[in-house]
């Protein structure tokens, strides 16, 4: 029992370390890939809070990093706005909110209309970013420059030394693994356990289950927004794309492929998804179809995602293939 | 990641684009609102036709099918390549419809059953996969272009409203298009076999089981009708909504809408629902063009403050 | 006489046009074990659901320890110290015995916004957890995962968590259900254990159970009160038997 507990973590720790040495060996174009893959890593663990701790079947994910994300271009762009911790508050703040209301309009519902309505809420917050001309329209904005961390004259981090910000993106996917680790494991996170496997025994227990779903969603929008800063400031780029469902349900895929509720799973999906995505662009034009099949192949055959061996196969399934205890609320007709 | 053709957006989803050409000055008299009323309408019955089918699947098969705008969006391109194949409307129509419906069958068949005991999430990634694979399959066979179907010449005329305004022949066909299918739909429900077998499904989809039916007949037939509604919808609306690669995700979303509102599984909600949004994206076009878009999300959000299950959950 | 822990003033429940629990007024004393019988169809689980605000009531009020608590949500109740079992299990199945106790043991820590030390270092979580194990029969299971339960070892369980609340009213529907008489002796045992020192409002089919647990019983028929006495009153009473064999005749 003991030595099942250690691999989880163990293999995250295997992780980070090779993405620490890999840019010994590996070239500028991997170095690049890997960095994408870190930041995606944590975008994903943070949609594991929600999804694979807690039950909530978020198909709006997006909207949260894509917010910090056009933040922080906005505040370059336009502001002429530098300073990486002002831009990382204001992005994280803006991300924040948006799961603040987001999670107070969709933790009253359940079920199938939470994913509906999560992915309805997720599609105004695109609307709004690709409709409002402030935000530069359909086409995206390109970041004017990258953020660095400056007392004074002196440059502590310039982020827009790629080596720097791979290293700051790694140093981030730890700390939020850490950080989560932490936060899952204190009672809190034994509550969300709790929802997830049996809401309305929870709630029977003595626990206010409604803020504690909205409190896993402002966390998770925050991470998100994390996620979302780096990756603009990784890509140099931000569009509607970022924010649109699509882009949500790629990074479930991400979580359900690798193995969800696991926190390192994700990050292993990360790595799966992008690599396979950047092997089939190369082949051919229509990767979508390749990858569709792909995603439709893992939801058939591998539901319990790469590690999901890893991470004691037996506890997983009993929850997997039954339906949660939502069906007889669910069923039409019932009072 | 994914990249997106560009959507539509602020011109109320391109329905009923009135006047035809911007800039041109608008004189917002009766004969003006009465055409923004029979094209919310219109919007609306089709948005019931996609929404009813999206609600049946819902209600009776507990399944999440985000797969539901890309059979719409199926059913425009075969109208689409069918019109220009055979030259005839009505030809593509039947031949359309029924290949739309045995697609979506084996979809069912090899698919779907294996899916529904299970979380809805698998289902939601599931139907996801099929949306890209179909939206890819669609991109091979026909392109990513815009294409026009033209309005069978049968009805290709416009009634006079006024002295210079008129409507449309084709819009009010789609609207009674769209009326006759749902008082057959209504029509079956109520008063057929089949009708009862969906209507216990929908109240309590274990009994039925329980009762020694044949549940996967059910949800085959059910499916079916689901698909068809919405490759339906599609197709007739191809004539005034141009063919496009985002389609699909465009109804979808606003189709979701239209259920949750009026509540999982209701066909009455999804009318309602279908006629709520159909009127208030219209006028939120010709009201609100900046904000189009949200107006349809923030009055949902609304409903479901008030309502978090639906106006008509339950029925 | 004992003081009043749980009233309840012209209580109903209305389903559409079904008056499921219809103007019930009763009074439960503190440390009495409080049986409630009928036919099916009575009201009785309605009546519990009300009692634990799994269910809002169309009419009337409920006072817990002079408190109204009528509208109060299910979790708040739990704080005030009232405890639930269900008759259908409702454990977490995938978890073992004790973490199933976890949950309840620690709706009594303060605040809600624990995010740092770890569950397992609060050490009065875990000794209420493991308390209600032991008050429950379950404590040499402490580590068996859920599931692998038999079904008597379930309902035991499903006692356990809710005494891990420290419950000072244990609501308990239909603890027996389902089980064989093999396994129901070591439920009933725990229940004479708990009657001896907790206040209990029980609805049980299993009338030797009642009859051998309960002090005072509340007879509902059709939603609505018959007869409220001690088991011998009760057993004796002409309506009840009336209510009863009456429903005998007609099935």
């Amino acid at each position: 029992m003991q030595h099942q507990k250690l691999a989880l973590p163990l293999l995250f720790a295997a992780l980070a370390v090779g993405i620490a040495l890999f840019p010994l060996v590996g070239d500028t174009f991997y170095i690049r890939l890997v960095a994408k893959i870190v930041v995606l890593g944590i975008l994903a663990m943070s949609l594991d809070l929600l999804v694979g701790y807690t039950g909530l079947i978020s198909l709006g994910h997006a909207a949260f990093s894509g917010t910090a994300g056009y933040v922080a271009a906005a505040l370059i762009n336009k502001a002429g706005i530098l300073d990486l911790p002002t831009l990382l508050a204001a992005s994280l703040t803006a991300s924040g909110l948006v799961a603040l209301v987001i999670g107070w309009i969709s933790v009253r519902t359940t079920g199938i209309y939470f994913i509906m309505i999560t992915l309805a809420l997720g599609q105004m917050v695109f609307f709004f970013f690709h409709d409002v001309s402030f935000w530069g329209g359909a086409d995206g904005v390109n970041l004017a420059d990258k953020p660095a961390v400056a007392v004074g004259e002196t440059v502590l981090l310039d982020l827009s030394v790629r080596i720097n910000f791979y290293y700051t993106a790694l140093a981030c996917l730890v700390l939020v693994y850490l950080l989560l680790t932490m936060v899952l494991h204190a009672p809190f996170g034994q509550v969300l356990r709790g929802i997830r496997i049996n809401e309305a025994r929870t709630k029977a227990l003595g626990h206010d289950v409604q803020r504690y779903k909205l409190a896993c969603f402002v966390i998770s929008g925050l991470i998100a927004g994390l996620a979302g800063f780096l990756e603009v400031v990784r890509g140099g780029f931000i569009s509607p794309a970022h924010v649109n469902w699509h882009e949500s349900a790629m990074v479930l895929i991400v979580v359900i492929l690798g193995g969800m509720g696991t926190l390192v799973g994700p990050v292993v999906g990360a790595f799966a998804l992008v690599l396979l995505e950047d092997y089939v662009a190369d082949l051919t034009d229509h990767w979508k179809l390749v990858i569709g099949l792909f995603v439709i192949g893992v939801v058939l055959f591998l539901p319990d995602g790469l590690i999901g061996p890893l991470a004691k196969g037996g506890k997983r399934r009993l929850c997997l293939f039954r339906r949660p205890k939502e069906t007889p609320r669910e069923s039409i007709g019932d009072a | 990641m994914a990249s997106l053709p560009p959507l539509r957006s602020g011109e109320g989803s391109g329905w009923g684009q009135y006047p035809a050409s911007p800039g041109e000055r608008v004189r917002m008299d009766a004969a003006y609102y009465l055409i923004q009323i029979l094209n919310g309408v219109q919007y609306g019955f089709l948005l019931f036709l996609v929404a009813s089918g999206l609600t049946l699947i819902f209600g009776i098969m507990g399944i999440v099918n985000l797969a539901h705008g890309a059979f719409y969006m199926v059913g425009a391109y075969l109208a689409f390549w069918l019109d220009s194949v055979t030259g005839s409307f009505t030809l593509a129509l039947l031949i359309g419809v029924p290949v739309s419906v045995g697609l979506g069958l084996a979809i069912e068949r090899f698919g779907f059953t294996h899916l529904y005991r299970r979380d809805h999430l698998y289902q939601v990634l599931f139907t996801f996969g099929l949306i890209l694979v179909i939206g890819e399959l669609r991109s091979i066979l026909w392109g990513n272009d815009v294409y026009g179907v033209d309005v069978p010449p049968l009805l290709a005329g416009s009634i006079p409203l006024t002295e210079t305004q008129s409507y449309p022949i084709y819009r009010l066909f789609i609207s009674l298009a769209c009326l006759a299918t749902a008082a057959g739909l209504t029509g079956l429900i109520r008063y057929t076999k089949l009708g009862m077998m969906i209507r216990a499904g929908a109240s309590n989809r274990e009994m039925v089981q329980v009762l020694g039916l044949d549940v996967n007949r059910l949800f085959m037939v059910v499916f079916g009708i689901g698909v068809g509604l919405a490759a339906f919808a599609g197709m007739i609306a191809a004539p005034v909504n141009s063919v496009h690669p985002g389609m699909g995700d465009e109804i979808l979303i606003i189709s979701f809408v239209v259920v949750v509102i009026g509540g999982v599984g209701s066909i009455k909600g999804a009318f309602f629902g279908a006629m709520l949004i159909g009127l208030a994206d219209t006028f939120g076009a010709v009201f609100l063009p900046e904000a189009a878009g949200v107006v349809v999300y923030a009055l949902m959000a609304l409903v479901l403050v008030w309502r978090p299950r639906g106006l008509f959950a339950g029925g | 006489m004992r003081e009043t822990i749980l009233e309840t003033r012209n209580l109903s429940r209305t389903f559409g046009g079904l008056r499921a629990v219809a103007g019930a007024s009763l009074a439960f004393e503190k440390g009495v074990v409080h049986a409630v019988l009928g036919p099916n169809g009575a009201g009785k689980t309605t009546l519990i659901n009300l009692l634990s605000g799994d269910l809002p009531p169309s009419e009337g009020m409920i006072l817990f320890k002079g408190q109204d608590v009528t509208h109060m949500p299910v979790h708040k109740r739990v704080h005030l110290g009232i405890g639930r079992s269900y008759q259908k299990t409702n454990i977490f199945p995938e978890l073992t015995c004790l973490d199933n106790c976890w949950l309840g043991a620690q709706a009594r820590l303060p605040g809600w916004l624990n995010l740092m030390r770890p569950a397992r270092g609060y050490p009065a979580v875990r000794d209420r957890a493991e308390r209600a194990l032991v008050l429950c029969g379950l404590d040499h299971r402490a580590d068996a995962v859920a599931a692998t339960l038999s079904h008597g070892e379930m309902r035991q369980l499903e006692i356990g968590m809710m005494l891990a609340t420290e419950p000072d009213l244990l609501l308990l529907d239909e603890p027996l259900a389902g089980m064989g008489v093999e396994e129901s002796w070591r439920v009933i045992d725990l229940l004479k254990r708990l009657g001896s020192d907790h206040t209990m409002i029980l609805i049980e089919h299993d009338m030797d159970a009642v009859f051998s647990i309960a002090q005072r019983i509340t007879v509902m028929v059709n939603g609505t009160v018959l007869e409220t006495g001690s088991v011998e009153e009760i057993r004796s009473s002409p309506a009840v038997r009336e209510a009863y064999l009456g429903e005998e005749h007609a099935a």
